[in-house]
């Protein structure tokens, strides 16, 4: 049979190049239009627990839109009453945690992560794939396991693997309380991340023509300095897309300060948590999604407009 | 090595000062040494070229000078100073990379600007300026001063690395492969350029070239290195001249090497039909195994009319009765491939104006080769 080759090819390129926007249609965008409608409901005593805008009676034949903008009022007014004193504002406060934690596992993640990887692309080549492998060897097991087994190493109990070997060795004479704290939650989350960070360094620091810190040296520069204005600006790309990597997921992360801080730290996932679960207020839930959506955004945003612009010619 | 400067006094090489003393340097990788016992003398001024093919350790011995590879063994000295101590940043030296290795993410300015600013004490930002302003002037770049590397020609980039590798007024100024990336059409062109401004700046260099023309085109000496050693150093002109080994022999120019056996004034046993007279310059073991190069244009060839016994005109020199295999016309002169009497083949490469009214031979035409004794070279290694 005699083939069309050419409109046939073009067919087969138009359907796999629609597959990952059908993908984001069925898996971000229309559930993501969920939320924001559920967002916009009233909480009521029923299943589900919420009045959808669209609900009410029809006006003209076509349904009504009433949105109830409850749940963005309350966000809204503890914004409001951010200069005031001794304001309750428990949303605010989970946002607040959230981006600290993430900001601050993001640091750690890259000041632990960058030695890390710029060791591993200096290795001998044969070395690499064993040492990548090494780097990723945790993720063979559950997350959730590890998590488990972080909390076995801290606890704050005589139990507590790091307490029994602190107090064998007589360093403390009660144990230390390491567990259910906002430490336990950052040690935890650089641990779980940083796979995260060293793999996008890796990528981009193995690429660096060794030639330039070479350059560098010759021409003056002490070993400080040439890691300052040549290395590190060289790996820009690497480290930002390292650091949204971690950032990004980090803001929404529920289990780990759950887990490891017991409750002690109030963090956006915690909060969405409580208002689907416990407090069966799903729009206030969901309005709170929506918003940190929103704020990720722009970080992702800015990632884009990096590796388009500066850094280019490697 | 027969090379080797005295060490006393530090007068040597035609008068020049020497400015890089280089003694018995090694560097070993493993079980191999990719550098071994190489002892070299540089004079000021002097445009020195370190000459062999890929992996013969003319890079190593090149980095080893500019600090970024510790020696295994020996001493370099740069004005009588030891060079052992002192890290690369702090080294009077300045390297040319290979590809130039320009900081992609800095302008041209920037580059050539990087340098000066890691001058102890700091140079003033002004006169950082006027430096950077003054070298690119020097290399013709100074239009392009805003511009990043990546959107500049091969040849302006090279330019650009001149021009940051000589900001810093190194002592010794180390080249890399200066040329290996250009095009060849430029290349030639950029050769002489490139001498042009060193021997302005007036800075002792040092390239490293894996080709023999670039080699001998900008250097006053070469140095040829083979399996990490040093096989011979000259002039141009002395190498190909007066070649010392095979190795210098057949990697400056082409030349023809027969084999074979000394006995008395003759080399025999080889390709070639007759036992070859050569004249001797050091005393030679009788029976011992030597080659001989000649290079293509001392041989002379002449039509052979049938019945030519292809007796020499003259007692001195050598001659026999060759066919021709092949020619390559080149214009001003052509290249001939020779098949000798016993599967034996040589070159020769004869002026258009030899043949004077006659006709060239052709392909298949019998011919008589011949050359004067003194011309061919004996070497014993």
């Amino acid at each position: 049979m005699k083939a069309r080759p050419a409109s046939a090819q073009g067919h087969g390129r138009f359907w796999v190049g629609l597959l990952p926007w059908v993908w984001m249609l069925f898996f971000f965008v229309l559930p993501f239009a969920l939320i924001v409608n559920v967002s916009l409901s009233t909480p009521d005593l029923a299943v589900p627990p919420y009045v959808s805008p669209f609900a009410g009676a029809a006006v003209d034949g076509a349904p009504a839109f009433r949105p109830d903008p409850a749940s963005y009022a309350r966000l809204g007014g503890e914004l409001a009453a951010l200069g005031t004193l001794a304001a309750d504002r428990p949303y605010l406060a989970a946002y607040a945690n959230s981006l600290l934690l993430a900001a601050l596992t993001t640091l750690c993640c890259l000041v632990l992560g960058y030695p890390f990887a710029y060791r591993l692309a200096r290795a001998p080549e044969a070395m690499r794939n064993l040492l990548l492998m090494l780097v990723m060897l945790p993720f063979w097991t559950s997350f959730l396991l590890r998590v488990y087994a972080w909390m076995g190493l801290l606890d704050s109990s005589e139990t507590g693997l790091i307490n029994q070997v602190l107090l064998g060795l007589g360093l403390v004479a009660e144990p230390l309380p390491l567990l259910y704290n906002t430490g336990a939650v950052l040690v935890g989350m650089v641990y779980s991340y940083l796979p995260f960070m060293v793999l996008p360094l890796y990528a981009n620091l193995v690429k660096l023509d060794q030639r330039l810190p070479e350059a560098a040296r010759d021409l003056g520069a002490r070993p400080a300095t040439v890691f300052l204005r040549i290395t590190l600006p060289l790996s820009s790309r690497g480290i930002v897309a390292g650091s949204m990597l971690v950032f990004i997921p980090a803001v929404g992360e529920f289990v780990i300060p759950d887990l490891l801080g017991g409750g002690s730290v109030m963090t956006i996932g915690r909060s969405i948590w409580d208002d689907f679960g416990p407090n069966q207020d799903w729009p206030m839930a969901a309005a709170v999604a929506v918003l940190m959506v929103a704020m990720l955004i722009a970080p992702i945003v800015l990632l884009q407009r990096h590796g388009r612009g500066a850094g280019r010619g490697e | 090595m027969n090379e080797r400067m005295p060490q006393d006094g530090p007068e040597s090489l035609a008068g020049e000062r020497v400015h890089l003393r280089i003694e018995s340097l090694g560097k070993r990788f493993g079980d191999t040494w990719a550098v071994r016992e190489v002892s070299l003398d540089i004079g000021e001024r002097e445009i020195f070229a370190l000459l062999g093919s890929s992996g013969c350790g003319k890079s190593t011995l090149l980095r080893m000078i500019a600090g970024l590879e510790t020696p295994s063994c020996g001493r370099i000295l740069l004005d009588g100073e030891d060079l052992a101590a002192v890290p690369a940043h702090r080294r009077p030296t300045n390297m040319m990379f290979q590809s130039y290795a320009l900081f992609p993410h800095m302008t041209v300015a920037g580059n050539v600007a990087f340098g000066l600013r890691q001058l102890r004490p700091r140079m003033a930002r002004a006169a950082i300026a006027a430096r950077v302003d003054e070298m690119l002037e020097l290399v013709q770049m100074r239009a392009y001063a805003g511009r990043r590397p990546h959107a500049l020609s091969g040849g302006q980039q090279q330019r650009v690395a001149l021009a940051r590798s000589l900001a810093r007024e190194p002592r010794l100024l180390l080249l890399d492969e200066p040329l290996a990336a250009l095009d060849k059409r430029i290349r030639q062109q950029t050769q002489f350029e490139l001498v042009g401004l060193i021997r302005r700046v007036g800075v002792t260099c040092i390239l490293v070239t894996h080709d023999q023309e670039e080699a001998m085109t900008m250097a006053d000496r070469i140095g040829i290195l083979s399996e990490g050693g040093l096989v011979q150093v000259g002039t141009p002109g002395e190498i190909y001249e007066r070649p010392n080994c095979r190795f210098s022999a057949s990697f400056i120019g082409e030349t023809n090497l027969f084999h074979g056996r000394i006995e008395g004034d003759r080399l025999v046993g080889g390709e070639f039909p007759q036992p070859i007279r050569f004249v001797a310059t050091v005393a030679l073991q009788q029976g011992g195994e030597a080659w001989l190069s000649l290079r293509p244009e001392c041989v002379r060839v002449h039509h052979r009319a049938a019945g030519d016994a292809c007796v020499p005109e003259r007692p001195d020199d050598n001659a026999a009765p060759a066919e021709v295999a092949e020619i390559a016309y080149l214009g001003g002169r052509s290249i001939y491939h020779l098949r000798l009497p016993g599967g034996g083949s040589m070159i020769a490469s004869v002026p258009a104006a030899h043949w004077g009214e006659a006709a060239p031979p052709a392909r298949g035409e019998p011919v008589r080769v011949s050359w004067p004794a003194p011309d061919g070279v004996l070497l014993l290694r």
